[in-house]
C-alpha cells in the first residue's frame, strides 16, 4: 500500500498541519461570519451574505468607544511596562548585588499564578484603599502583569550581548551616555521590541484582570464578553478579522524589512 | 603620530573608578530596580497580603468586615466548592496533555521540516493571538453548534456514542458539555505550548539525528532517546504555561460550557463581583494558588529542571 506508506513516512507533517488547521479554524469562522446577516441578536448561525457590517464597523453603540479605550490602555501599559521592565533586566544581567534571587522570584511569580488570583487580590487592595475603579486601576494592573513578560524578553537579549562591544566603545572614548545610546540600546532593541509587542498584545486582550478591576469602565474584551450574553453584533467579527489582517501585515512587512537589511548588509 | 601625544588620560581615571567604586556607582543597580520592583511590591505582593487578611475576616457588606481569624471559611469553601476545584484541575490537566500531544508535531514540523516555510508557519501560529481570544472562543460556539458539521461528522463516526458513555458529551451535542470546555481550553492555550517546544527543539543540533541514524537507531528510537529528552526544557515550560492559566480560567467554561461545567475561577468571580462575599472568595483563590504552586513545585522537582525557574 503506497498510500499508507506515504502517510506513515509523513506522519509528523500531517499531524502538525492538522494542529495548524485546528488553530486557524476559528479565525476563518470569524472572517466568514463577518459577512453574515444574522437573524436575531446572535451571530452564531449562517443566514445570508451581506457587507453591512463592513460598511459600518462602528454602527454598534459603545463598541468603538471600548476599542479606543483598550488601545489607549494598551499603549500606556506597554510604555510603562517596557520602561520599568528594561531597567530591571539591565540591573539583573549587568550587576551583581544582594537580593538578586529574591527579585528573580518576585518577577517570576506573577507569571506562575492563575490570573484570577491576581485579579481578585488586586481588587481587595483597591477596595481597601477606597480607590475609584476605572481607567487608572486597569492601567496599574496591566503594567503589573506585563512587567514580568517584558523582563523575561529583554533579559534573554541582554544576556546574549557581548560586553566587550561596550568596552570597545569606551576604549574609543565614548562617554557612558554615548555608549548606552549608540551601542547598548541598538543591540538590545530587538529584545525590547519583542517585550513591548508582547505587553501590547497581553494588555489589549486581557479580560480576567480587567473584569475585576475596571468597575463600570468597559474595555473591548469586556464589551465582547457582555455581548456574548446580550447579543453579538456582526461588527465584532469585522474588528476581529481586521485585527488578524493587520497583525499578519505587520509581521510580513517586518520580515521584508529584516530581509532587506540582511541583504544590504552583505 | 600626534594622536599619542594628545591622548587624554581617560583610561587612568577609568581604572581608578574600577578599583575604588564610588557609592554613587554601587547604587546604580538599585536605582534601576527601584521603580519596577516597587510597582510589583505594591500591586502584586501587597494585594496578596490584603487578600490573606480578607480570607480570615468575617462580617457582611452592610456591617463591615473584621479580622477574626475565622479559618472555618477555608474549610467551608473547600467543602462547598470541591467539585469545581476537582473539575478545574481535571480540565486544565486534560487540556495540557492534549496541548502537548497536538503541539509537539507542529513544533517539530516548524523546527525540522518546514524549511523555507518556517516563518510562514510561525506567523500562522502567532497571528491568531491578535484576534481577541474572546472572539475566537465565541467562534467555537458556531463550530460546535448542535446539528453543525462537526457534530454531524462525530455522530456519523459514532464518536459521540463513546464520549457520551464516558460522560464527556450529552446525547448528540457537544456544546455545553465538558468536551466543549476542554476543546476551548486546549485551543486557547496551544500557542503557549508550541512556542517553548519550538525554541527547545530548534536548539537541537541536527547532526545528532544523523549520528543516531548512523548507529542504527530507528526514527522512533531516535525520537525516544535523543529528540524528546533534549526537548524536556520546552516540555516543562510549555506544560506550566498551559496548566497554570488554564486552571484559573473561567472564560471557556462560561462561554462553551453549562452550569455543570463551572470551574473554580467562575466561583471566585461570582463570589467577588456578584455575591460580594469577600472572605469566601479570598479563601477560594488562596486555596487555588496554593494547590497550583504545590503542584508546580512537585512537577519541577520531578522533571529535574530546577534551573528553569
Amino acid at each position: 500500500m503506497p498510500v499508507l506508506r506515504w502517510i506513515r513516512r509523513n506522519l509528523i507533517v500531517i499531524a502538525g498541519l492538522l494542529t495548524l488547521a485546528y488553530m486557524i479554524l476559528p479565525n476563518i469562522v470569524v472572517m466568514v461570519f463577518s459577512f453574515n446577516k444574522p437573524n436575531g441578536r446572535f451571530n452564531y448561525s449562517w443566514q445570508r451574505f451581506s457587507l453591512d457590517a463592513w460598511k459600518d464597523p462602528c454602527g454598534v453603540a459603545d463598541m468603538c468607544g471600548s476599542l479606543s479605550l483598550s488601545l489607549q490602555i494598551a499603549v500606556w501599559a506597554t510604555v510603562g511596562a517596557t520602561v520599568l521592565g528594561t531597567m530591571i533586566s539591565f540591573a539583573l544581567v549587568r550587576y551583581r548585588f544582594r537580593a538578586r534571587g529574591a527579585i528573580n522570584s518576585l518577577i517570576f511569580l506573577p507569571m506562575a499564578m492563575p490570573e484570577v488570583v491576581m485579579a481578585a487580590s488586586l481588587l481587595t487592595l483597591f477596595l481597601n484603599m477606597g480607590a475609584q475603579l476605572g481607567f487608572w486601576t486597569v492601567l496599574i494592573a496591566h503594567i503589573m502583569f506585563c512587567l514580568s513578560f517584558v523582563v523575561t524578553a529583554v533579559k534573554a537579549r541582554v544576556m546574549s550581548m557581548d560586553p566587550r562591544l561596550e568596552e570597545a566603545a569606551r576604549d574609543l572614548y565614548a562617554g557612558p551616555v554615548q555608549t548606552f545610546l549608540r551601542v547598548t540600546l541598538p543591540i538590545a532593541a530587538p529584545g525590547i521590541a519583542a517585550g513591548a509587542l508582547l505587553a501590547f498584545a497581553l494588555s489589549f486582550d486581557d479580560f480576567i484582570i480587567t473584569n475585576f478591576n475596571a468597575g463600570s469602565t468597559v474595555t473591548f474584551p469586556m464589551f465582547v464578553w457582555g455581548s456574548a450574553q446580550r447579543g453579538t453584533p456582526v461588527q465584532i467579527n469585522v474588528i476581529g478579522t481586521a485585527m488578524f489582517i493587520i497583525a499578519v501585515m505587520v509581521v510580513v512587512v517586518g520580515q521584508l524589512i529584516a530581509n532587506r537589511r540582511k541583504n544590504s548588509a552583505r | 603620530m600626534t594622536v599619542t601625544k594628545e591622548a587624554p588620560p581617560a583610561p587612568v581615571t577609568a581604572e581608578l573608578v574600577l578599583r575604588k567604586p564610588s557609592t554613587r556607582k554601587r547604587l546604580v543597580p538599585y536605582w534601576l530596580l527601584l521603580p519596577g520592583i516597587l510597582w510589583l511590591l505594591v500591586f502584586f505582593a501587597l494585594p496578596l497580603v490584603y487578600q490573606a487578611s480578607t480570607s480570615v475576616q468575617t462580617g457582611s457588606l452592610e456591617k463591615g468586615f473584621e479580622v477574626t481569624w475565622h479559618f472555618q471559611t477555608y474549610w467551608d469553601a473547600l467543602t462547598d466548592y470541591y467539585p469545581q476545584f476537582v473539575r478545574s484541575l481535571l480540565y486544565a490537566g486534560t487540556a495540557t496533555i492534549l496541548c502537548l500531544l497536538l503541539g509537539y508535531p507542529l513544533a517539530y514540523l516548524i523546527a525540522f521540516k518546514a524549511g523555507r516555510w518556517r516563518n510562514v508557519v510561525l506567523v500562522l501560529v502567532i497571528a491568531p493571538f491578535f484576534t481577541s481570544f474572546l472572539i475566537r472562543t465565541l467562534a467555537w460556539k458556531t463550530i460546535l453548534a448542535d446539528g453543525g458539521a462537526v457534530v454531524d461528522v462525530l455522530n456519523t463516526l459514532h464518536v459521540l456514542d463513546v464520549t457520551s458513555w464516558l460522560g464527556w458529551t450529552e446525547s448528540n451535542r457537544v456544546l455545553a458539555t465538558p468536551m466543549a470546555v476542554v476543546c476551548g481550553l486546549t485551543y486557547n492555550f496551544l500557542p503557549f505550548m508550541i512556542l517553548p517546544l519550538y525554541t527547545s527543539l530548534e536548539r537541537i543540533d541536527g547532526r545528532l539525528h544523523e549520528a543516531a541514524g548512523d548507529l542504527y537507531a530507528t526514527p522512533a528510537t531516535t525520537f525516544r532517546k535523543v529528540t524528546f529528552p533534549l526537548s524536556m526544557p520546552g516540555v516543562v515550560s510549555g506544560t506550566l504555561l498551559t496548566f497554570i492559566p488554564a486552571s484559573g480560567d473561567y472564560v471557556n467554561a462560561e462561554l462553551l460550557g453549562s452550569t455543570d461545567t463551572k470551574m473554580v475561577g467562575s466561583v471566585i468571580q461570582t463570589q467577588f463581583l456578584r455575591v460580594l462575599d469577600y472572605p469566601t472568595a479570598a479563601a477560594l483563590s488562596f486555596i487555588l494558588m496554593a494547590v497550583v504552586l504545590i503542584m508546580v513545585t512537585v512537577y519541577i522537582r520531578r522533571s529535574g529542571t530546577e534551573d528553569l525557574v
